[in-house]
C-alpha cells in the first residue's frame, strides 16, 4: 500500500489518534512536571534524605509500563484517567531527578554570594537555584516527553485510543502497514516534541547561561 | 571620576551611627580542628583593616563570622555594641557588603542585575537602582552602555572582579568585607583599584575588612594589619610597625622578602619613585585640571611654574571645595607638600613619608623640576626589588 493510499484510507483516524496521543502526553507531562518540581525542590532542601529516597523512587521507574497500567486498570477501570495517572507517574521521575541534581549542583560559592547579599532561602531558590537548574530541568522534561510518547502507545492496550491503536490492530491482524502507520508517527512525534522543547529552552535561557556548558 | 559616587553617597550615610566591630574570645571548630582560636579583635569605625596570613590560617572564616555565614562555637561578635546573635541574619547581610573569594557573580543575571541585587532587596526604586549602577560602573571605568547588559561570562576576569566589588558597594553598606577581591587582577589594574578603594574609604568613612595573601597590598591599603596564623592573631599593628617590628618569627618569615634589608641602603629615590605623574602648569584653569585628572584616573596633580619648577600640588577634593570655575589653580595650590631630592637615600625618604604621614612625597631634580613621586607602594616595590632584583 502506498503512503497516499494509507493516508486515504486511515487519514482521519490517524489525525484523531495523533490528537488523542498528544493529549495524553501533554496532560501527563504537565502533571508530572508540577509534581516533580515540587518534590525536586523539597528534596533539594534535604540532600541527606534524598540520597536514599531518590534511588528508591528510581526503582518504580523500572516496573514495566505494561504491568503498571494493567494493575491500575484493575483498580480504576477502563477510563482515560487510568492512562493519565500511569503516564504522569512515569513522567515524574526524569524531571524530579534532574530538578534535584540541577539545584544541588549549583555552585556553593554562588549560593554563598547570594546569602551574603542578604537573600532569604526562598529568594535564593527562585533567583539563583532554579534559574541555574533550568537547563537540567529542561532535559528532564524532554526525556519525560519522549518516553511518554512511547508509553502512551500502551494506552491502546486497554482500548483507549492513541497511535497505539494502529500498532495493536496491526499486530492482531498481522498487518505490517498498520504497525508502521502507528509506530512511525509516534517516532516522528517524539522527535518534533523534543525539538519544540529545545526551541523553548533556547528562547528563555539567558545569554549568560548559554555556550561553554 | 570618583566624584559622582562620593557626593551621592555622603548624603546616604548616617554619620550618627558607629560601626565598631568587636570580636571577643571567638572560636570556631570544624570537627575537632580549631580554625579560629579564641580570637579577640577590635575594628574601629571607619578603619581599613587587612587580615593577612598564610593560606588556611582562618582569614575567610574570621570574615564570614561577621555576616553570620559561619556560626561561631564560642565567644561573641558585636557590631555597634549589638551582639550579632540578636540581629536577623538576612537584615544584617544587607547592611554588610561582601565580596567573596571566588567572585561569585550570578551567571543568569546581567551586569546591571548583578550590581543591583542588594538595592533591589532593599526595595530601592527602579530609577535609584539604575542610577546607582551607572555611577558604580563609571567608577571603575566600565561605561554603562558597553557593559550593563552583558553577562558575567562575557567579561574578562579582571572586569568580573570589579563587578564583584561594585555589587558589594551597591547597597551603600557601612561595613564591607572583602575576601581577596583583587586576586585575579593584573598588577596595574590591581594598583588602580587599590588606590580607588583607599580614596573611597577615607572619604566615606566605611569600615572595610580586607583579606589578602599579599603583603604589598596590605601595606598599601591598611590602617591596621592583623596577622593571623593557625587561627590565632599574632600581631595587630600599623603597616610601618609590622614591617619594622614583626612580633613573631612567623611574621618575619612571611615578610622576609619585604622587610627592610641592609642591602636596600644604597637605593635612592630615583630607583623607587613613580615616574608617571600628572604635572600641570599653575596657570591651568580648575575645570581643565579636573578633566585631566579624571582622564588619567588620578586624584591629585603636581603643579609647576612656567619654568617647570615645582610649586605645589592640588587634589580633586581641594578644587571641588575651594576652586571656582575659570580660576587658575595657582590660587588654591597646596604649597606645603613634602619634597625630597632625587639623590636622597630611599630609606630616608620612606622614613620621611612615614613620619609626616603624607600620602606622597614629590621627588625633585637638582634644578627643582619634578622627577616623580614616592608613595606607600613605591616603598613595597623598593623592598621587593631588594630581594628579587629589579622588578620585571
Ligand atoms: N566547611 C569546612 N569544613 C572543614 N574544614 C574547613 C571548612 N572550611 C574551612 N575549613 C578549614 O579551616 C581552615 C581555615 O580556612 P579558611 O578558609 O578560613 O582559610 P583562609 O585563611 O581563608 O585560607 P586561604 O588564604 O587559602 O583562602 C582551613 O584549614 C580549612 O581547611
Ligand atoms: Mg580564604
Amino acid at each position: 500500500m502506498s503512503i497516499l493510499g494509507f493516508l486515504d484510507k486511515y487519514g482521519d483516524k490517524l489525525i484523531k489518534a495523533i490528537g488523542v496521543h498528544l493529549q495524553y502526553v501533554f496532560i501527563s507531562v504537565t502533571i508530572g512536571l508540577v509534581i516533580a518540581l515540587i518534590l525536586g525542590i523539597l528534596l533539594s532542601r534535604v540532600p541527606k534524605i534524598s540520597k536514599i529516597v531518590i534511588p528508591i523512587i528510581g526503582v518504580f521507574q523500572t516496573i514495566p509500563g505494561l504491568v503498571f497500567i494493567g494493575v491500575l486498570f484493575i483498580y480504576l477501570g477502563m477510563k482515560p484517567i487510568t492512562v493519565i495517572i500511569a503516564l504522569s507517574i512515569y513522567a515524574i521521575f526524569p524531571i524530579l531527578k534532574n530538578t534535584y541534581t540541577g539545584i544541588v549542583n549549583v555552585d556553593e560559592s554562588l549560593k554563598e554570594a547570594a546569602r551574603g547579599c542578604g537573600m532569604s532561602n526562598v529568594q535564593i531558590l527562585f533567583k539563583i537555584e532554579l534559574p541555574l537548574a533550568m537547563g537540567a530541568i529542561f532535559s528532564g522534561v524532554r526525556m519525560s516527553t519522549i518516553y511518554t510518547v512511547s508509553w502512551a502507545v500502551l494506552a491502546a492496550m486497554i482500548g483507549l485510543g492513541g497511535l497505539g491503536e494502529f500498532v495493536y490492530r496491526g499486530i492482531d491482524t498481522n498487518n505490517k502497514v498498520l504497525i508502521i502507520g502507528g509506530a512511525l508517527p509516534a517516532a516522528i512525534l517524539a522527535i518534533i516534541l523534543g525539538l519544540f522543547i529545545d526551541f523553548i529552552q533556547n528562547r528563555i535561557t539567558p545569554r549568560g547561561l548559554k555556550g561553554g556548558k | 571620576m570618583v566624584s559622582v559616587f562620593l557626593e551621592n553617597e555622603n548624603d546616604a550615610i548616617d554619620r550618627e551611627e558607629l560601626y565598631m566591630i568587636v570580636y571577643e574570645n571567638v572560636s570556631k571548630k570544624y570537627n575537632d580542628v580549631t580554625v579560629v582560636d579564641n580570637l579577640s579583635l577590635t575594628i574601629n569605625d571607619g578603619e581599613f583593616v587587612v587580615l593577612i596570613g598564610p593560606s588556611g590560617c582562618g582569614k575567610t572564616t574570621t570574615l564570614k563570622l561577621i555576616n553570620k555565614l559561619i556560626k561561631m562555637d564560642e565567644g561573641t561578635i558585636s557590631i555597634d555594641d549589638k551582639n550579632i546573635m540578636n540581629i536577623d541574619a538576612v537584615e544584617l547581610r544587607r547592611k554588610i557588603g561582601y565580596v567573596i573569594q571566588q567572585i561569585g557573580l550570578f551567571p543568569n543575571m546581567t551586569i546591571e542585575e548583578n550590581i543591583s541585587v542588594v538595592p533591589k532587596l532593599l526595595k530601592w526604586s527602579k530609577e535609584k537602582c539604575h542610577q546607582r549602577v551607572c555611577e558604580l560602573l563609571e567608577l571603575v571605568n566600565m561605561p554603562y552602555e558597553e557593559n550593563a547588559k552583558k553577562y558575567p561570562n562575557e567579561l574578562s576576569g579582571g572586569q568580573q572582579q570589579r563587578i564583584g566589588v561594585l555589587r558589594a558597594l551597591a547597597g551603600e553598606p557601612p561595613i564591607i568585607l572583602m575576601d581577596e577581591p583583587f586576586g585575579a587582577l593584573d598588577p596595574i589594574t590591581r594598583e588602580n583599584l587599590q588606590d580607588e578603594l583607599k580614596v573611597l574609604q577615607k572619604k566615606l568613612h566605611k569600615t572595610i575588612i580586607f583579606v589578602t595573601h599579599d603583603m604589598d597590598e596590605a601595606v598599601n591599603m591598611a590602617d591596621k594589619i592583623v596577622f593571623m596564623s593557625k587561627g590565632k592573631v599574632l600581631q595587630v599593628a600599623s603597616p610601618e610597625e609590622m614591617l619594622n617590628k614583626p612580633a613573631d618569627p612567623i611574621i618575619s618569615n612571611f615578610l622576609g622578602k619585604l622587610s627592610f634589608s641592609p642591602n636596600g641602603n644604597d637605593l635612592t629615590c630615583a630607583d623607587v619613585m613613580k615616574k608617571k605623574v600628572l604635572i600641570v602648569p599653575e596657570t591651568k584653569k580648575t575645570l581643565e585640571c579636573v578633566a585631566l585628572m579624571k582622564k588619567r584616573e588620578l586624584n591629585s596633580a603636581v603643579v609647576v611654574d612656567v619654568n617647570d619648577k615645582f610649586k605645589g600640588a592640588v587634589t580633586i577634593e581641594n578644587i571641588r571645595e575651594h576652586g571656582k570655575p575659570g580660576e587658575m589653580i595657582s590660587k588654591i595650590l597646596d604649597t606645603q607638600i613634602e619634597t625630597v631630592m632625587i639623590t636622597t637615600n630611599a630609606k630616608e625618604a620612606f622614613d620621611k613619608l612615614i613620619e609626616t604621614k603624607a600620602d606622597y612625597l614629590v621627588v625633585l631634580d637638582r634644578d627643582k623640576t619634578v622627577a616623580g613621586i614616592i608613595t606607600g607602594s613605591s616603598m613595597t616595590k623598593a623592598l621587593a626589588s631588594v630581594v628579587w632584583g629589579e622588578e620585571n
